[in-house]
């Protein structure tokens, strides 16, 4: 290992191509070193076992230390420490989450349909750990490169519908059918101003494939802002409504409904206790990354780094830094919105975010027709694309918080 | 004969004639869902990948919803009367039916000039396939849209027929 180490100083001094850091090309040479001494008919199935052991042993991790990250940090919000006497720091409180979830008594109903119940939280996970094979996490680092790979994200996505309706009619309960209804009314109507956001990427890029998306993504201007799909109007608009669909999609808050565990007796989830339980948070979890490493992906660039100058550090970190702060959002978001009710929740998707889809659609198509535009009218063409964004959502907006607002607050008299 | 093909064909026919003889309906459905599951493994196999996903996509993530709801909006109440018994007219109309379907779907299989050996398989980037399907064959893009949409609208229709449910005291 030592001439990897002085390759590694000669890189810094002297700085080759991005493509051929010894730091990217780390990955390549690990893997060879794991698979180089089985025959050539068996390296490429090995190297898939290895790619499939890495994800779930690197996202089972992340999995662990986001439940842990969300607690502390919900812990700092609500101004209270968190889990604070389980190793140092808590550290160890989600590996003793495990092993209380795994030992604790697995209850079936006796009316329940045994063999759906036991499938539907196999089913969720297995689905939602599907997604993780087409992102690309780095510049060599894409365990499957898919010419459709956006369309096999979703597929494998809308999987999911068919666990959670699975545990809520297999559980023989009347509350867990009712929340398997209402969340697959979720599911199916933030579905669509998911899958819409990203059309506009796909028409811009000309790709499907993940691949060829960050590659569209490539370069900066002046070196300093990046081509990224979000720093454009209509990617603005397409990142924001993913992200709003996206935090519908995994259950989060303030779309947590389907397992509202205050309100609503954790929904779907009802009659499932142990270990069970504790795939359905995985599935929820895993979900939550998988789309986050979509959006870095459509939108945030995928691996490429923010500036011309801050390409040395390779391109797996950048990803990791991207996800890290999205999934940081997503744990700011739950502990700052209150849940929304059911009209509200489904008016939002179909009054709300599917016309501003659509909306985008159109700058997206109008961005790519004037493509060619320089000098002012390039300027105009962002005014103009602009007005399309800002507009309709102020003006869709503003009918949708018609009668409610403004509110007036008033103290109870003493 | 391939063996991986052998076994999706297996899976196919094996879940979708379970799925014809359970008298449990939203079982049938969840059958019938692994059953086009196996057809995106068969076109998977066949090299089709984007027609695969997008099957997945429809089928399993989108028809099947709309069929489990369907089930469910329209199960019998307890106080509903029993479906009637299967007559000889019953019978010969879904004999006649079936008959007619499968002799339609056959001519249209012997009808088709199909190679007799797999050829090399044309290298079909997604971009074509959206050309094709907007340029060519748009018309049956929006036939196959339209299907769905009617589907949707006999699913809604059919749940809401009226009468149904209202049990005499009943508001």
């Amino acid at each position: 290992m030592s001439h990897l180490g002085s390759s590694f100083f000669l890189a810094v001094t002297s700085a080759p191509p991005a493509a051929d850091h010894p730091l990217e090309r780390l990955p390549l040479q690990l893997r060879d070193l794991l698979t180089g001494f089985l025959p050539a008919e068996l390296r490429w199935f090995a190297s898939a076992i290895l790619a499939i052991v890495v994800i779930l042993a690197v996202f089972g991790l992340l999995f662990a230390l986001l439940t842990l990250a969300e607690r502390k940090l919900l812990g700092r919000v609500q101004n209270r420490p968190g889990p604070n006497r389980t190793g140092w720091f808590g550290l160890l409180q989600p590996f003793a989450d495990a092993i209380k979830m795994l030992t604790k008594e697995d209850v079936v109903p006796r009316e329940a349909d045994q063999v759906l119940h036991f499938l539907a939280p196999v089913a969720l996970l297995a689905f939602s750990v599907l997604t993780f094979a087409v992102i690309p996490y780095g510049r060599n680092l894409v365990p499957l490169d898919l010419d459709a790979a956006v369309l096999y994200f979703f597929a494998a996505g809308a999987g999911t519908e068919l666990a959670v309706f699975m545990a809520g009619w297999a559980s023989r309960n009347k509350y867990s059918l009712l929340a398997a209804m209402r969340a697959l009314a979720q599911l199916i109507s933030y579905e669509l101003p998911l899958l819409l956001s990203f059309v506009p990427v796909v028409m811009l890029s000309g790709a499907l494939s993940t691949t060829g998306i960050v590659a569209a993504q490539a370069g900066w201007k002046w070196g300093l802002v990046p081509h990224w799909h979000v720093c454009t109007p209509w990617g603005f608009a397409g990142f924001a409504i993913f992200m709003i669909a996206a935090l519908a999609e995994s259950n989060r808050s303030p779309f947590d409904l389907p397992e509202a565990e205050s309100e609503l007796i954790a929904g779907h989830l009802t009659e499932y206790s142990g270990f069970k339980y504790a795939l359905f948070f995985m599935a929820e979890y895993f979900g939550m990354i998988a789309l986050s490493s979509m959006a870095i992906t459509l939108f945030l660039g995928g691996w490429q780094a923010p500036c011309a100058f801050l390409e040395f550090i390779p391109s797996y970190a950048w990803f990791g830094a991207k996800l890290l702060v999205l999934l940081g959002g997503f744990i700011w978001v739950r502990a700052t919105l209150p849940r929304l009710r059911i009209d509200q929740l489904t008016r939002l998707a179909w009054k709300f975010l599917v016309p501003l889809a659509l909306i985008n659609l159109g700058t997206a198509a109008f961005w790519r027709l004037t493509a060619d535009w320089t000098g002012p009218l390039d300027a105009g063409r962002w005014l103009l694309a602009g007005a399309l964004v800002v507009g309709p959502f102020l003006l869709l907006g503003r009918g949708l918080s018609a009668g409610v607002t403004p509110r007036t607050y008033r103290y109870a008299p003493s | 004969m391939n063996p991986a093909a052998l076994i999706i064909i297996v899976v196919l026919l094996a879940s979708a004639a379970v799925a014809l003889s359970l008298r449990n309906l939203v079982r049938a459905a969840l059958l019938l869902t692994v059953s086009w599951a196996g057809l995106a493994a068969f076109y998977l196999w066949a090299g089709a990948e984007f027609v695969a996903f997008a099957q997945v996509l429809v089928y399993v993530g989108a028809v099947s919803m709309v069929v489990l709801f369907a089930v469910l909006l329209t199960r019998p109440a307890p106080t509903d009367p029993p479906p009637p018994r299967a007559t000889y007219g019953r019978v010969l109309g879904a004999l006649l039916a079936g008959s007619a379907v499968g002799g339609l779907l056959c001519g249209a299989i012997l009808g088709t000039p199909l190679p007799s050996s797999p050829g090399a398989p044309p290298a079909l980037t997604v971009r074509e396939i959206g050309r094709q399907l907007m340029g060519v064959h748009a018309a049956a893009l929006l036939v196959a849209g339209v299907l769905l949409t009617v589907a949707l609208l006999g699913a809604i229709v059919l749940a809401a027929a009226p009468g149904r449910r209202r049990s005499p005291d009943a508001p």
